[in-house]
């Protein structure tokens, strides 16, 4: 029988490099910028432009965009998928957008557009780190 | 501005943009990725139709 204690491994541990930690930083507040300043010009261009476009879409059919003290559970969930747009989130509070005065049916799918744009570019953040520390090509 | 996409609509751009991130991001070759994202897309797009006509068989 086989010592459980011997036959542990320990997963790799990755160097930090700068490049680990401004990739996904700048990823979150571009969505795209973290492929882009690491030469990967097409993934960075098609997520940016995907995230964009969903998060432009999601304001433009009046979806409701949420602010850091909703109170409710649900708010503040929806908060959280918010912010994951970084600078278009930024943005957006700034001029005072996605006030969401829902008048149609439709548009709370502008607001469901803008969190998943939010929570897309966390995974391409996230993306953006694994290529850093060269986990993915 | 006041976009008014139709359901049916918004749902394949959601598709559209979905899995162009996912396939990006979750496969590690070119190919892969194509082949990954047209897959999401499919199964976007073939969800609402399957929730539709189960919507459709609901209501009768």
């Amino acid at each position: 029988m086989a010592n459980s204690s011997t036959t542990k491994e320990t997963a790799p541990t990755q160097p930090v490099t700068a490049m680990s930690v401004v990739a996904p930083a700048i990823g979150w507040l571009i969505p795209g910028a973290g492929h882009l300043i690491q030469k990967r010009w097409v993934r960075g261009l098609l997520i940016m432009g995907s995230i964009a476009i969903m998060f432009l879409l999601g304001l433009a059919m009046q979806g409701r965009v949420y602010r850091p003290n909703g109170g409710d559970i649900l708010d503040i969930l929806g908060f959280v998928g918010d912010v994951g747009a970084g600078g278009l989130y930024i943005v957006t509070r700034a001029l005072d957008l996605g006030q969401g005065a829902i008048a149609h049916a439709t548009a709370d799918y502008g607001t469901k557009f803008i969190i998943v744009a939010g929570l897309l570019n966390f995974i391409s953040a996230a993306d953006a780190y694994h290529i850093a520390i060269g986990k993915k090509p | 501005m006041n976009l008014q996409l139709s359901h049916f609509s918004a749902a394949v751009l959601f598709a559209v943009f979905a899995s162009v991130v996912f396939g990006i991001t979750q496969r590690s070759t070119s190919r892969e990725q194509i082949r990954y994202g047209l897959y999401c897309f499919a199964m976007f797009v073939g969800g609402v139709f399957v929730a539709g006509w189960v919507m459709w068989i609901l209501r009768r």
